[in-house]
């Protein structure tokens, strides 16, 4: 159970048609660290991300998390495992309420049948009370619960990319994957955000992020991989990664 | 009384539950089984029988409308081919109901009765659910829509020529009357025990409106139970995004598949109800325009995804279409007579007289009507509170002040 990976990727390559968006990365995630996983737009990093919630079959490659064998499991398999995601381009269920967005993620944990749901058995009742109290604490975690009732489309940007958080962390993840989670924050919202993963993290979680913000992936990462052009072009601590010549070229260019 | 804060508090609960537009289209309409007997009887008296009739067919709709919205509102799968589930109900009961089995290879008839074929009916519907749902499971939207509609047309169709086995386009006749079970004469007055009696409805209608009352009751109840349910949450998470209710660990394939077959087993309850009701069915009852969009229409227009809209929806559209139009030339000629206008009501020339006339303008008359609802309230009669408080107040002002100064 304590084996120091939570998450290796061996290997991993996504075509699609003639273009290679994920090209042979190896990497490993440790277990209970806030890693990283940087590049400039178009490098593959969602590609990625959705080679291992699921979404896209890798080409070539393998994807182990918690020494299971996951690759090319289906998206709800793996979400079940303990993979849990954001999305870059926000994806909540617009016309359900906060909290129902919330109770979609304790789905997979909850064992009502379909007999249970259709005559309401008492166990059902008290799964219901129970799942309705624990999405509520995470809505009170992320500073949500006044807006339990609203529908998620009507909250403002920042508090939706915090209910996504709310509804990924229901699922009761073991590894967390965020997909630029502080794309369009404020100074503000970023602090709070890097304060929540730090939280997170307390708590016993992996996180996994893709970001641009480099204040935020240099403050809260622990490690970071860089890719470029589907390729890893790096791999260490912030500061190894910071001084690495290929990343500097990768982001600004060979004159740099 | 010995408690003097009971009264405000009671008090307090009515108000809270005046407030909740549901709760009082329920009460309305319990109201409205109660008293629309009552009032048949006393504007039709012996005649008040038709009026029940039209009341108890109307509620077959209600109840392909609860369905359909499973389907529809909740899931949010197109799916135009709703009518094949109610034929394949009510060819159930047709088949296994009547004599008719003696006229085909089998030569025995099978008479089982009607309380056994409701929930055969109502498991060969979700049966077909089923195949129906499964090579669907890719598809979205429009697409979705052409296949469930060709499975629609398909249905009866098979029903049509499969005329050794379903008597063609003569359809069967002469089913089983249904007959009070025993449990409502009972083995306690001393009779023996038996499964039903020889209580058969006949050509009254009253009992088949208890039914169709109690079936609808018992259906809102389920319906709303799964809404409320971690299934019915998967079904609208699935309808708002696939790819993320995926992520959030829901099997889109095993919550569609429920959704079809679910909500295909409500009319496979309707259908053999329908045909119970009828005495005789034939392919034409489940016709595409007749039936599948109709029932749509109920949907949409009563409010998709809220339960007590869509019953609205059902009975309006019912009544609309089966009562209102057709009186529609008789009104229109002894309108016109009374304020004067009398010639318009005979022929001349090309013009066939304003009761032929309006007769004539019978679907474009609910077309327009239907056009026009959806004009002025696009979300349906009755939406779901949450969606109708979305369009028409639009984002809360609360949000645009967190939006602008966070």
């Amino acid at each position: 159970m304590s084996q120091p990976v939570i998450l290796g990727i061996n290997g991993l390559t996504k075509r699609f048609l003639g273009l290679t968006a994920v090209d042979n990365v190896t990497f490993d995630v440790k277990r209970n660290e806030i890693f990283a996983l940087i590049g400039p737009n178009g490098a593959g990093k969602t590609t990625l991300f959705n080679c291992v919630t699921g979404l896209f079959a890798p080409t070539m490659g393998r994807v182990v998390f918690d020494g299971k064998d996951i690759t090319g499991s289906r998206p709800h398999r793996v979400a079940k495992l303990g993979i849990a995601r954001t999305f870059q381009n926000i994806r909540l269920f617009d016309y359900m309420t906060v909290i129902e967005n919330v109770l979609v993620g304790e789905h997979s944990r909850m064992h009502a049948k379909l007999w249970d749901s259709v005559l309401k058995t008492p166990l059902e009742r008290r799964e219901e009370k129970h799942v309705r109290e624990r999405a509520m604490e995470l809505l009170r975690f992320v500073g949500l619960e006044r807006h339990a009732e609203n529908y998620a489309r009507n909250l403002p940007y920042g508090q939706q990319r915090r209910l996504e958080i709310a509804r990924a962390l229901a699922t009761d993840p073991k590894l967390l994957l965020l997909d630029e989670p502080a794309a369009g924050f404020t100074p503000q919202e970023k602090a709070e955000l890097m304060q929540l993963v730090q939280r997170l993290r307390e708590q016993g979680l992996t996180i996994f992020m893709i970001e641009h913000d480099m204040k935020i992936v240099m403050g809260v990462s622990e490690r970071i991989v860089v890719l470029d052009h589907g390729e890893k072009i790096a791999e260490g601590t912030p500061e190894v990664v910071r001084r690495d010549q290929r990343v500097i070229e990768a982001y600004l260019g060979k004159s740099a | 009384m010995s408690s003097p804060g009971r009264v405000p508090r009671l008090l307090g609960r009515a108000r809270r539950l005046t407030r909740n537009r549901d709760a009082i289209i329920y009460a309305i309409l319990i109201a409205g089984v109660f008293i629309v007997p009552a009032i048949a009887n006393f504007t039709q008296g012996t005649s008040s029988g038709v009026v029940l009739d039209q009341v108890a067919n109307a509620g077959v709709f209600v109840l392909l409308a609860i369905g359909l919205n499973i389907v529809v509102g909740f899931a949010g799968l197109l799916d135009l081919g709703y009518a094949a589930f109610f034929a394949i109900g009510a060819y159930t009961y047709a088949m296994l109901g009547s004599g008719w089995l003696d006229v085909t290879a089998i030569h025995h008839a099978v008479h089982i009765p009607f309380w056994i074929l409701l929930f055969v009916g109502m498991g060969l519907a979700a049966l077909f659910g089923l195949i129906l749902g499964a090579p669907t499971l890719r598809l979205r939207g429009d697409y979705l829509a052409i296949v469930t509609l060709g499975f629609g047309e398909i249905v009866p169709r098979i029903f049509r020529i499969k005329i050794e086995w379903t008597g063609g386009i003569n359809g069967i006749t002469a089913l089983d009357q249904p007959t009070l079970p025993v449990w409502l004469t009972g083995p306690w007055a001393g009779q023996d025990f038996a499964l039903t009696r020889n209580q058969v409805f006949g050509l009254d209608p009253v009992p088949y409106y208890v039914l169709i009352v109690m079936l609808i009751a018992v259906s809102v109840v389920l319906a709303t139970n799964l809404y409320r349910s971690r299934l019915g949450r998967a079904w609208m998470a699935i309808r708002e995004d696939e790819v993320a209710a995926a992520a959030m660990g829901v099997n889109p394939v095993i919550i569609k598949l429920l959704a079809f077959s679910i909500g295909a087993s409500f009319s496979g309850f309707a259908g053999v109800f329908f045909a119970a009701k009828l005495g005789g069915i034939d392919p034409t009852l489940f016709g595409f325009q007749n039936v599948s969009i109709v029932i749509l229409v109920m949907v949409v227009l009563g409010g998709m995804g809220n339960i007590s809209g869509v019953i609205v929806g059902a009975i309006g559209v019912y009544f609309l279409q089966n009562v209102i139009i057709p009186q529609l030339p008789i009104w229109t000629t002894g309108a016109a007579s009374s304020i004067g206008l009398s010639f318009l009501n005979n022929p001349n020339g090309d013009w066939a007289g304003l009761g032929d006339e309006v007769q004539r303008l019978n679907f474009i008359i609910f077309g327009l009507i239907l056009v026009g609802t959806m004009l002025f309230r696009p979300q349906g009669l009755f939406p779901s509170q949450l969606r109708q408080a979305e369009l028409t107040k639009g984002t809360s002002d609360q949000s645009v002040f967190d939006a602008s100064t966070s």
